[in-house]
């Protein structure tokens, strides 16, 4: 290997993204004796994590006594639609509460209830007050927590540094090969394991609560290195994001508003989430309420600026602020909004990709030896839709258990594998082409007809045709993106970096239409405008993309059988389950 | 629809200068607006740090006007538009590139802080309004404002031995968690040198999470360091007693 012209590290374990998940991994990693390095786009602490705000959901039963790991694992099941991997939200819902125990033993500081413990607070399709909190910013604390921690625990990271392609030898995950922001120098590193940990794809929508990292880089590196993606067609639309002013679009309110007994209405007043959900209303799953929202715009019944009215100032003025605080510090200070005296206006946001990289339950390993993922990366965990909370809790179960099936993997591998100097170079060809051109299109604007396509085309509501539209113009757009040009150097160049994040978007971007295309019903965060009923035939298959040369297959498989003992909670009345 | 004129610094550790760009002014846009609205027509290759674009990161940081503040959070229209907007990199880290700079030492200050330690046999119970006061040290999003307007830093460019607010208010948070058991004031005098701040407050009047950096955290800290290693009193009831 060319090793003298590259920067090269050797781990026992690669973690690639520093959010929640790949923290955790890291951390378990480490402690498993493993050689861990971390690698993330952005600074330490900046990861989407960071933007998490309404808690994180684990049984505890400090609030309601009755709550247990199996009404949790029923509530995770029936809000997935029954496609949730059963042993996923098995362990899920089993192991939380010592993931977020643990958490306060590190040093998180959650919001408490009268007697001292941590305060739980209810959200949307749990049945019970589940989520531990602080405020409405418990991702920050989660972050910062395992940070903190983390960098006591002797893993190297490294920051601002992107993974442009896994190294696959034998069929087998090796390394990766990534580029330095900074200054635009490659990094090859060998690693016995690769944990995959970088989060969702937001960015190939218009309109989306997620930061410029979230390019599907994790589904797409996985995709690339021959590894299978599951049930790719479960987009979740969060139902309130900011609609006002333009700037703002999309930016996340958290469902703690409505958690915290905030009120939808429409333009007319009406609490319309009685038409959709009675039940629940507000607290109904964030698929129901994103629909309704939008159905309500749609037959001209939304608010000013095209989305619903949420109202939480009936609640004291001093309790809002202490309870949301970044709720109403957003609103006051980006829209001119007092939420203590008057509603917000919001809308469906592209919030998270509940399909990901099939892995295997308990170690998280991929189809591909060597290769791991965890958190929004990972599919299988929420079927067809998640529940609010459930994804903070799934980064430290799930980012845990990988970290220590990376690290048991490592252990069985004697020495780094040889990696083809051949292969590394092409890694570097298609970095460096697109400054060699002299002409050809921009990579921002391929971005943002992608989004434009996926936003009309790919939304809440699908269709045969638009699919059909999309899966067009994501191949118009995928030839473009082989001639897009860069401009500037290689030190800090955002344009060169979105050019490079473009080719995963695309590529992600297909696989969320393609398995859209296939699956010919409704079901949680997939609606078919001309299949708009579940039909039962498709609740037993996981939907499955795979490279195949250089095209993309698409196909499906059987969904895991549930053993009986677990079936009867799911199939069981709430009140004999909580008791 | 009006138009604005930005004054953007680009350039390098080697140099540089404020370069003019032309934006459409949108109802709501924020200086980071503008900056992605320069990207993606004038200057693809202007580099600047940013994520979440509502004020939770801290990610973008920069001077605007001279003021430092988030990008994310500073509105067009609070700013006098019929003169050029100048956008700059913070001051006190060397510049990487345009508005990117390189903030690293900030991370291997955090090291040096012995991390959150449990009392033995901790109980886990504690009242919310014996950990009010910690959770407004946590509210901390790490973009570095304080750290760039602290005088020890920005004027007298001392970062070997000193700490700065960011890292005073972290240690306030594990010092005053109700739970920790860990002694941080040898550190906060030898190593984050906190005895050379001088309470000039510039550091709380930046903070966009608005913690009373200096009034909850760095006075304190500063009397619990006074307390630890000058009170001739306590210093022979220690070496008595061998207690803390």
């Amino acid at each position: 290997m060319n090793a003298a012209r590259f920067e090269t590290h050797d781990f026992d374990v690669l973690v690639i993204g520093a959010g929640g998940a790949g923290l955790r991994a890291a951390i378990e990693a480490s402690a498993a004796g493993a050689r861990t390095g971390v690698v993330c786009k952005s600074l330490l602490g900046k990861a989407h994590t960071v933007m998490a705000e309404g808690g994180v959901a684990a049984a505890l039963a400090h609030v309601d006594p009755k709550d247990s790991w199996k009404v949790h694992f029923r509530d995770t099941m029936l809000g997935g639609k029954q496609l949730n991997h059963w042993r996923m939200a098995q362990l899920h819902a089993q192991e939380a509460p010592d993931r977020v125990r643990e958490l306060e033993h590190w040093g998180a500081v959650f919001d408490r209830t009268q007697d001292g413990r941590i305060l739980q607070r209810n959200f949307g399709g749990h049945s019970a007050p589940r989520l531990a909190h602080v405020g409405d910013r418990t991702g920050l604390e989660m972050i910062r927590t395992l940070q903190d921690h983390g960098v006591h625990q002797g893993f190297e990271v490294f920051m601002e540094v992107t993974v442009s392609r896994l190294l696959v030898e034998g069929g087998r995950v090796v390394g990766a090969f990534a580029y330095r922001r900074e200054n635009g120098r490659f990094i090859v590193f060998r690693a016995k394991s690769v944990v995959l940990a970088c989060g969702g794809v937001g960015k190939a929508f218009r309109i989306t609560s997620n930061s410029w990292e979230y390019t599907g880089d994790g589904h797409a590196l996985a995709y690339e290195a021959g590894a299978e993606l599951i049930d790719m067609e479960f987009v979740q639309f969060h139902p309130t994001g900011m609609v006002w002013p333009p700037g703002v679009m999309g930016i996340l309110v958290t469902e703690a508003v409505r958690g915290e007994g905030g009120m939808l209405r429409n333009s007319k007043g009406e609490r319309f989430m009685e038409k959709y959900d009675p039940k629940r209303m507000e607290l109904s799953t964030r698929d129901m309420v994103a629909r309704a929202i939008y159905t309500e715009v749609k037959e001209g019944r939304g608010s000013p600026h095209g989305g619903a009215f949420l109202d939480i100032s009936h609640k004291p003025g001093d309790w809002v602020k202490k309870k949301l605080p970044s709720m109403y510090h957003q609103f006051m200070e980006l829209a001119d909004v007092d939420i203590t005296k008057g509603p917000m206006e919001v809308g469906p946001t592209t919030h998270y990709i509940m399909g990901g990289v099939r892995v295997e339950p308990d170690t998280g390993a991929s189809t591909v030896p060597g290769l791991y993922a965890a958190g929004e990366t990972s599919g299988g965990m929420h079927g067809a839709n998640r529940l609010g909370g459930n994804s903070l809790s799934d980064l430290l179960v799930f980012g845990r258990r990988a970290g220590l099936g990376a690290a048991e993997h490592a252990k069985s591998r004697s020495a780094q594998a040889t990696i083809d100097p051949a292969q590394i170079e092409s890694a570097e060809r298609a970095m460096l082409v697109p400054f060699e051109r002299t002409d050809g299109p921009s990579p921002y604007d391929i971005h943002a007809r992608l989004q434009d396509s996926m936003q009309s085309l790919v939304g809440i509501f699908r269709v045969e045709e638009d699919l059909a539209a999309a899966i067009r113009e994501i191949g118009r757009l995928k030839q473009e993106a082989e001639r897009v040009r860069v401009l500037g150097s290689r030190e800090f160049n955002p344009g060169w970096h979105l050019a490079i994040d473009l080719k995963a978007m695309l590529t992600v971007s297909e696989a969320i239409a393609r398995s859209a295309q296939l699956r010919k019903e409704s079901r949680g965060g997939h609606a078919r405008l001309d299949f708009p009923k579940t039909e039962p035939e498709f609740g037993t298959k996981n939907t499955v993309v795979k490279k195949d040369g250089e095209a993309m297959a698409v196909g499906q498989s059987p969904l895991p059988e549930m053993p009986a003992e677990l079936r009867a909670i799911v199939d069981a009345e709430l009140e004999a389950v909580k008791v | 629809m009006t138009e604005a004129e930005f004054h953007v610094f680009r350039g390098d550790a080697k140099g540089g200068s404020l370069k003019p760009y032309k934006i459409q002014v949108e109802e709501g846009m924020v200086v980071l607006d503008a900056i992605h609205h320069i990207q993606a027509k004038d200057a693809p290759d202007l580099a600047v740090r940013w994520n979440c674009k509502a004020a939770k990161c801290g990610s973008c940081s920069a001077e605007v006007n001279g003021k430092p503040s988030l990008m994310c959070k500073t509105r067009l229209d609070s700013l006098p538009l019929e003169q050029p907007v100048v956008v700059k990199p913070i001051r006190s880290f060397p510049i990487i590139k345009d508005l990117v700079t390189d903030v690293s030492w900030n991370y291997e200050v955090n090291k040096k802080i012995a991390p959150f330690t449990p009392k033995k046999d901790a109980p886990w119970r504690w009242m919310q309004e014996d950990i009010d006061r910690v959770q407004e040290f946590r509210k901390c999003i790490e973009c570095f404002l304080c750290q760039n307007v602290c005088h020890v830093i920005r004027e007298h460019g001392v970062k070997s031995g000193f700490g700065g607010p960011r890292f005073f208010v972290r240690v306030a948070g594990l010092e005053m968690h109700p739970m920790d058991d860990a002694d941080r004031t040898g550190v906060l005098k030898d190593e984050l040198g906190i005895g050379y701040c001088n309470i000039t407050k510039c550091c709380t009047e930046v903070c966009p999470e608005d913690i009373h950096i200096t009034d909850n955290a760095i006075i304190p800290l500063k009397e619990r360091v006074v307390d630890e290693h000058y009170d001739p009193l306590r210093k022979v009831f220690k070496l008595l007693t061998g207690k803390k």
